[in-house]
């Protein structure tokens, strides 16, 4: 066995040395119904390396893979392109097989870079400080809505009807059992223009509301200004969670912190980490500093050593399950740490300058690409303001609409109707995402598909 | 520019305990300082080429950015040498012995890494037609399946983002199928010795945590427990094998009484690595178990995740879990979400993250778990426990252990601070053995013993390596016993000596601040 260093002969002089005659000897305490004699019924034996991959090679080509097709789906996974480096640097044996880093003299890459993911995670939110990583922008998403319980003393969340449904079923699944309540709402299809649900989340905050939740760019891909949302929270003592799914856009636009969130979470699954099928991603969890103490998560802080070096450390750990135990701000323990290095180098690539020109061919790419879907017979721009993300309504469902353009090879956006199952108004919603990967062919291969599916 | 990150300078003369010569840079050789990405780099900077944009009257409806947001960028080669000279500052299993207690860091085998990047599992959207994504499916199913079938259980949730949120998961569906029966219960009840994501769980889901006490065995106390049993019980959680390292031998009979008493049975996974393919926990009557992948199927901690934590149920369970999950129909497989639970899994509790769980972590214990089968697996933690008992026994003699002669111990050996003299304890020991070389092992922890040390070399050790480890773990007991002072001084040869972790507490700086805007605050 390929992986395992104790041979024959080291198994019985250790054995020796430990006073036992077998191995089973080792396993007295295991009561003997317990036990088993063999191996496990069903289970094939140990293979090759060779024949390991072949299996699963198998597996993977039964998958359409986004990078050999005309490919626009989002909705909170985006397909951008990462640069070589990236993974090559990630895969170093000392990132990728280090450990969380409590034992900081031996730890300094890892708790550097996290700093500096810390860092650019903040200045790109518009907030003071951030945390060194989340599950998932899903997950983080709750532990804002948690952390603003604990802030405020208040239990009641005005949840936009904009936000990710998958983000508010988390939500949901734990609001049940913690007594918080949500306000919650379905997107409209009918109109490009935010109002209605502006107008509900400011009219429900009042004296009991913990915090307003609002997604930015949202789900249907539009941008709103969050200002007064944030004024009227504040004059009712709420906070305002902005969550953001698709971080390169706050390289164009203004950052939710700049608007007046004091929490601001999210996926940073966008910058660095490949699609992965839904996970591995990175939750990014950043506040106004003044409330610090109430975070999850770890948290990576600047220190001096004994020679008086600058050093960093795991800190503010009194907040934390392990030291805190069933009074710990969250029961999170291992995060994220190798994808926040992933974002963290590419956004080191990017830099502001790069950041802002990617951005930019994303915003423009997808304005071309709705100016030229909408065009389709049928076809509608439901979007008014938006990022690299936009609704369509067609003239039917959409949802085999998607399934008929898959089967001629376009992953052609993805249908509200798998998102609000159930929502009848929603049922001819097509969210599209264009980013730098797709090409004016890809874009003419979806118009193309839409076309044919719809006739 | 900052030529010296360090902070050193040559008026500051040598400083104490090195001994060594100062250089200019505050480089050693090989041993390089290294500046953050905001002292290297601007924002004018970037490392990357894209396609110019094209023509488009924009439709951001007046929200244009209009301040800069400061992020340093670098250029490839700059950022290529910053990541590399900041891996050369970590410790890692690649280096050597990783004996951290109860956090099982084996070898990463990169035949894992090779499977997780194949663009059929890695380049994939999980909102894709399930028509378009069956391989994916099929993985993790077939993942799911040996899971089962390791732990005798009834079925698995694949969606926990690591193990906190697998014990999430189980707490969640256990509040759920007594809430079903109208059975509201308020305690869950954990052992001392419990990791401190235990009690967290327990009181995120809204429980009040009670404490179990242990016997003088290390092990859970029956008798204290059956006396605490009662309709206000919902769950008791325990780790088996226990952190101490120990196996619970009563673990069956403990199910047995919570049953009776009507509550339920989660068991923390985090050490199923000391059993797997020789103990199912389900023979032991539990009825949710979360499975650490990054421990027992070895795939990367990275540095502090992402880990995955898959949840095995039992019957009773199983109708309460949550969604999404992979179903199969012959040779299809479809993801039942929300809207197809209804018809036969309304009972669920509901959604818990976005997606459908760590795609990449289940490739990678796949290969895992493939590569060495049924018969490897049990390898694995005969192998496990044989290391360990072989440090447990090779040390008992310099290193006090408490439960040393109550018989062996499973995957992990434990150890404390007694017999240390003149004000020495466990920290100064673990940053002894940094200087020799070694990541420590898990200290204070668990707190039932006194400056407890946790050691688990795990099955990928050689035994030329244990016996290294072994004889600079003798070295530096012994100078914690005869009293030797040096050690306080500890660690002198890493890359920093000991950090101040009160100032980072008391004045806590978690951005960079350009220096005239540090200023500004001050």
């Amino acid at each position: 066995m390929r992986y395992l260093p104790l041979a024959e002969a080291d198994r019985r002089e250790m054995l020796r040395t430990v006073g036992a005659n077998s191995v089973d000897d080792l396993f007295v305490d295991v009561p003997e119904a317990a036990r088993l004699s063999g191996k496990i019924e069903g289970l094939a034996d140990h293979a090759s390396e060779l024949s390991v991959e072949r299996q699963l090679g198998t597996l993977a080509r039964r998958n359409m893979v986004a990078g050999e097709v005309p490919f626009f789906i989002g909705c909170g996974a985006y397909k951008h392109h990462i640069p070589a480096s990236v993974d090559h640097l990630i895969q170093r044996g000392e990132f990728l097989t280090s450990y969380t880093p409590y034992q900081p003299e031996i730890a300094q890459g890892t708790l550097q870079a996290l700093f500096e993911f810390q860092t650019q995670v903040a200045r790109l939110y518009g907030c003071d400080v951030a945390n060194a990583s989340m599950y998932d922008g899903s997950t983080a998403c709750w532990e804002a809505i948690s952390m603003a319980r604990r802030v405020t003393r208040r239990g009641k969340a005005m949840v936009s009807a904009g936000l990710h449904p998958h983000y508010v079923s988390v939500a949901k699944t734990m609001a049940k059992f913690t007594g918080d309540t949500l306000d919650i709402a379905l997107p409209q299809l009918t109109d490009g223009a935010p109002g209605d649900d502006m107008e509900r989340l400011l009219g429900g905050i009042d004296r009991e509301t913990s915090a307003v939740v609002v997604q930015y760019p949202n789900i249907l891909g539009h941008i709103t200004d969050l200002s007064e949302l944030a004024a009227r929270a504040h004059a009712a003592g709420a906070l305002l969670i902005a969550v953001v799914t698709e971080p390169v856009a706050l390289g164009l636009v203004r950052s939710p912190g700049e608007m007046g969130a004091d929490i601001v979470v999210g996926e940073g699954q966008a910058i660095g980490v490949g699609l992965n099928f839904g996970g591995p991603y990175v939750g990014l969890f950043a506040c106004k500093e003044k409330f610090v103490r109430q975070m999850p998560g770890r948290l990576c802080g600047e220190t001096v050593d004994a020679e008086g070096k600058r050093g960093f450390v795991l800190t503010l750990s009194t907040r934390e399950q392990h030291i805190r135990r069933e009074k710990a701000t969250s029961n999170i323990c291992t995060n994220s740490g190798l994808c926040a290095l992933a974002f963290s180098v590419h956004m080191t690539l990017l830099g502001e300058k790069g950041l802002r020109q990617l951005a930019e061919l994303n915003h423009a790419k997808a304005i071309l690409a709705a100016e030229r879907l909408a065009q389709v017979p049928g076809v509608e721009l439901v979007s008014g303001a938006f990022f690299n993300e936009f609704t369509l309504r067609l003239p039917k469902e959409a949802r085999p609409v998607v399934r008929a353009m898959a089967e001629r090879g376009v992953l052609g956006g993805v249908s509200l109707g798998r998102l609000f199952p159930g929502a009848e108004a929603l049922q001819n919603g097509l969210v599209i995402v264009v980013t730098e990967t797709v090409t004016d062919q890809d874009v003419e291969a979806l118009a193309g598909a839409l076309e044919e599916a719809l006739a | 520019m900052n030529v010296n990150p360090s902070g050193w300078r040559p008026d500051m003369g040598a400083s104490e305990g090195g001994g060594e010569t100062e250089t200019f840079t505050g480089n050693r050789a090989l041993m390089l300082e290294e500046s953050l990405i905001f002292e290297l780099g601007d924002t004018g900077t970037t490392g990357v080429d894209l396609e110019p944009k094209p023509s488009a009257a924009t439709r951001l409806g007046g929200l244009e950015r209009n301040r800069p947001i400061g992020l340093a960028g670098l250029t490839e080669p700059q950022t290529v040498r910053h990541y590399t000279r900041l891996s050369r500052q970590n410790y890692a299993i690649d280096l050597g012995l990783f004996p951290l207690g109860s956090c099982t860091m084996k070898h990463n085998p990169r035949l894992n890494e090779k499977v997780a990047r194949m663009p059929g599992f890695a380049d994939i959207h999980p909102l894709q037609p399930t028509d378009t994504v069956q391989g994916a499916l099929a993985l993790i199913e077939m993942l799911g399946e040996w899971l089962i079938k390791l732990t005798g259980m009834h079925s698995v949730a694949m969606s926990p983002k690591a193990g906190a949120h697998g014990e999430l998961c189980g707490l969640l569906a256990i509040r759920a199928a007594l809430e079903a029966r109208g059975d509201a219960r308020e305690v869950v009840l954990v052992p001392e010795s419990a990791h401190g994501t235990n009690p967290a769980t327990a009181a995120f889901v809204g429980y009040r945590v009670e404490n179990i006490p242990a016997n003088e065995r290390g092990r859970v106390d029956l008798d204290a427990l059956k006396s605490r049993l009662g309709p206000d019980v919902a769950a008791v959680m325990i780790t088996n094998p226990n952190t101490c390292g120990l196996f619970e031998p009563d673990m069956a009979a403990i199910s047995e009484a919570v049953h009776a008493a009507g509550g339920l049975v989660y068991c923390d996974g985090a050490n199923f690595n000391a059993i797997v393919g020789r103990v199912r926990p389900g023979d032991l009557g539990i009825d949710a178990m979360h499975i650490n992948l990054h421990k027992t199927f070895s795939t990367p901690h990275g540095g502090g995740g992402p880990g995955s934590g898959p949840v095995v149920f039992s019957e009773a369970l199983t109708p309460f879990a949550p969604l999404p999950f992979v179903e199969r129909q012959g040779d299809q497989f479809t993801l039942v979400e929300e809207e197809s639970a209804g018809e036969h899994h309304g009972q669920s509790f509901g959604r818990m993250t976005a997606f459908h769980g760590q795609m990449g972590m289940f490739t990678r214990a796949m290969a895992y778990i493939l590569s060495h089968g049924a018969d490897g697996l049990r390898q694995v933690s005969e192998d496990a426990v044989l290391n360990a008992n072989y440090i447990l026994r090779s040390l008992e003699d310099v290193l006090d252990a408490p439960f040393g002669a109550s018989g062996p111990c499973m995957h992990e050996a434990l150890f404390s601070d007694k017999g240390f003299r003149d004000g020495l304890g466990t920290l100064d020991l673990a940053k002894g053995l940094i200087d020799e070389g070694f990541h420590p092992m898990t200290m204070y922890f668990p707190l039932v013993v006194h400056g407890a040390m946790l050691i688990e070399p795990t099955e990928t050790e050689s035994k030329a390596a244990l016996d290294q480890f072994i004889g600079a773990l003798r070295s530096v007991a012994e100078r914690a016993k005869a009293g030797d002072q040096s050690l306080k001084a500890a660690p002198v040869h890493a890359p920093r000596r000991r950090l101040d972790e009160t100032l980072a507490a008391r004045k806590p700086v978690l951005v960079y601040k350009e220096p005239e805007q540090a200023e500004a605050a001050e």
